[in-house]
C-alpha cells in the first residue's frame, strides 16, 4: 500500500543554516504519528514541508505516491487532500464561523453553498461548536477558536492531517477540549502527523512517536518505548526536561 | 505666553477696523448672490472630481501595491519608480504635463476634456500615495492568515483577494480616508488647466467670484464648504481610529 506520507533524505536550509539534516520516514494511512523534541530541533519546520508551505532544499516528499516537492507538482491540488492546524489557529477574523469553513470549500473545490454550508454544519457538530456557527472569531476562547481550525481542515475531507503545536497556544485549562477532538479524530481513522510537547496525548494516541533533535530523526517506534524507556542518551536527557518542567 | 496671546488679541480688537472685515469678509448679501451655485455648481463639482479621482486612484494603487510586493523584480522596479516619482514632483506639475504636456506633445485631446485631464492627472499622484498605504495594509495582515489559505488549497491570488486584501482595507480605512481629505484640497489645482462656468470647483469658482465683485467674502463662503465636507471626514477618521484601538 502507498504510505499518505513518505519523506525521502529531506534537507532543509535556511541560508547556512541547516535545519533538517537527511529526514526519513513515512505515516501510513491511518497512521498517527507525534513527533516530539526540544524546539530548534526542525520538527515545525518538517511539518511544514509536508504541504510545502515550506520549501525543502533537497530530498523528495512522496503525498500519496505523488511528489509535492516537484517542481510541476499541482499544489493547490495536494493541499487540499491535506488539513492544517496551526499553532496561532489563524482563523479568518473577518468572516464568521460557517464562512470560515465554507469559503475554501465554495471557492477551491467548487462545491455549491448548499452543500459546503451542509457539510459545515456537520464538521461543526463534531467539534462541538454547532451553536457557535454564526459567531466571529475574535468571540470564541483559545480552545474553541482551535476547534473552529480542525473543522475548517476537515470541512475539505483531507485524506490527512498535519497538525503544529495545536494545544502550545492555549490556556492549560483549554487544551484538554483540543486533545479531546484530536482523539476523537484518530479513532475515526484520520491518518495524523502532530507535532506535540503534549507527552500524555503522544502516549495515549500516537502509533508511533518519533523524536528528533537538531535536524535528525533520534529514534522513532512505539510510544510506550520512545516515551517510556528511550533507547538514547539525547531522547533519556529531553524527557526528563520535560517531566521536570 | 498667554498673557501675550491675550495682549495681542486685545490690541487685534482695539485696532481692528470691524465695520471693515465683516463688509469684506463677510458680506451677507454676497454670500446670498452666491447661492445656489456654490452648492450647485462649485461644491458638487469638487465633490465629483473628489471621488473619481480617488476611485481611479485607488485601482492605481492596488496594482502599483501588488507590483511593489511582487516576487517580479521588473514590476517592483515599475512600482518603485512611479511612486517615487509622482510622489516627489508637485501635484501641479503632473496635472500640467497630463492636461497640455502630453496633449501637445503627441497632439492630441484629452478625453473628458480638461476635467478628464485633471482627474487623470489626480489619479495617477493619488495612485503613488495610496500604493504605499496599500502595500502597509498588506504587510499588516499577519502571515498565518495567508499561510491558512494557502494550506487550503488557495492559490495566491485568491489568497490576496479572498483573505488578505479584505483585513488590510480594514486595516487602512482610516489612512485612506485622510488622504481623500488631501484629494478634495487638491482639486483646487484643477484651476490651472482652464474652466468654464460649469466646470468650476469651489476654489476657482470663489475666486472668481471675488475678483468680479471686489470682495473677499466668496473665500470665506468657500472655506466653510470644505470644512463642512473635511472636518465630519477627519472626525470619521478619528472614531475609526478609536475603534481599531479597541477591537485590537
Amino acid at each position: 500500500m502507498t504510505p499518505a506520507i513518505e519523506i525521502n533524505d529531506l534537507h532543509k536550509y535556511f541560508g547556512d543554516l541547516e535545519v533538517l539534516k537527511g529526514i526519513d520516514f513515512q505515516v501510513n494511512e491511518g497512521e498517527v504519528v507525534c513527533i516530539i523534541g526540544p524546539s530548534g530541533s526542525g520538527k515545525s519546520t518538517l511539518l511544514r514541508c509536508v504541504n510545502r508551505l515550506e520549501e525543502s532544499t533537497s530530498g523528495t516528499i512522496l503525498i500519496e505516491g505523488e511528489d509535492i516537492t516537484d517542481p510541476d507538482a499541482d499544489v493547490d491540488a495536494l493541499r487540499t487532500r491535506i488539513g492544517m492546524v496551526f499553532q496561532q489557529f489563524n482563523l479568518f477574523p473577518h468572516l464568521d464561523v460557517v464562512h470560515n469553513l465554507t469559503i475554501a470549500q465554495t471557492r477551491v473545490l467548487k462545491r455549491d453553498k448548499g452543500e459546503a454550508a451542509r457539510i459545515a454544519h456537520d464538521v461543526l457538530e463534531r467539534v462541538g461548536l454547532l451553536d457557535k456557527i454564526n459567531e466571529y472569531p475574535i468571540r470564541l476562547s483559545g480552545g474553541q477558536q482551535q476547534r473552529v481550525a480542525i473543522a475548517r481542515a476537515l470541512a475539505m475531507n483531507p485524506d490527512m492531517m498535519l497538525f503544529d503545536e495545536p494545544t502550545s497556544s492555549l490556556d492549560p485549562e483549554l487544551v484538554g477540549e483540543v486533545l479531546d477532538v484530536m482523539r476523537q479524530l484518530a479513532r475515526d481513522g484520520m491518518t495524523m502527523m502532530v507535532v506535540t510537547h503534549e507527552m500524555s496525548f503522544a502516549l495515549d494516541v500516537a502509533d508511533r512517536v518519533v523524536f528528533m533533535d537538531d535536524g535528525v530523526v533520534v529514534e522513532e517506534g512505539h510510544p510506550s518505548v520512545v516515551l517510556q524507556e528511550p533507547k538514547t542518551e539525547r531522547a533519556r536527557r529531553f524527557l526528563r526536561m520535560i517531566i521536570d518542567k | 505666553m498667554y498673557v501675550i496671546a491675550l495682549v495681542v488679541v486685545v490690541l487685534a480688537v482695539l485696532i481692528g477696523d470691524w465695520d471693515r472685515i465683516a463688509f469684506n469678509f463677510f458680506n451677507l448679501e454676497v454670500m446670498a448672490d452666491m447661492f445656489p451655485e456654490v452648492l450647485t455648481i462649485a461644491a458638487r463639482n469638487t465633490l465629483v472630481y473628489t471621488l473619481l479621482s480617488f476611485a481611479i486612484g485607488l485601482v492605481v494603487a492596488l496594482a502599483l501595491a501588488l507590483m511593489k510586493l511582487s516576487s517580479i523584480g521588473p514590476y517592483r522596479a515599475f512600482a518603485i519608480g512611479y511612486i517615487e516619482l509622482f510622489r516627489g514632483l508637485p501635484a501641479l506639475i503632473t496635472l500640467i504635463l497630463i492636461g497640455f504636456g502630453i496633449p501637445i506633445a503627441f497632439d492630441f485631446n484629452m478625453p473628458g476634456g480638461r476635467v478628464g485631464a485633471g482627474v487623470l492627472g489626480l489619479s495617477i499622484v493619488a495612485g503613488a500615495y495610496m500604493a504605499e498605504t496599500i502595500r502597509a495594509g498588506i504587510e499588516a495582515v499577519p502571515r498565518g492568515q495567508s499561510e491558512a489559505a494557502r494550506s487550503l488549497g488557495m492559490s495566491s491570488n485568491r489568497t490576496m483577494f479572498t483573505i488578505v486584501l479584505p483585513q488590510a482595507f480594514r486595516i487602512i480605512i482610516p489612512p485612506l480616508t485622510n488622504e481623500m481629505v488631501l484629494l478634495i484640497k487638491d482639486t483646487s489645482l484643477f484651476f490651472v488647466l482652464g474652466t468654464t462656468p460649469l466646470t468650476k470647483e469651489l476654489t476657482k469658482f470663489a475666486r472668481d467670484f471675488m475678483v468680479e465683485i471686489r470682495n473677499a467674502t466668496p473665500l470665506t463662503v468657500a472655506a466653510l464648504v470644505y470644512l463642512a465636507i473635511t472636518l465630519p471626514l477627519t472626525w470619521l477618521v478619528r472614531r475609526l481610529e478609536k475603534r481599531a484601538a479597541i477591537s485590537r
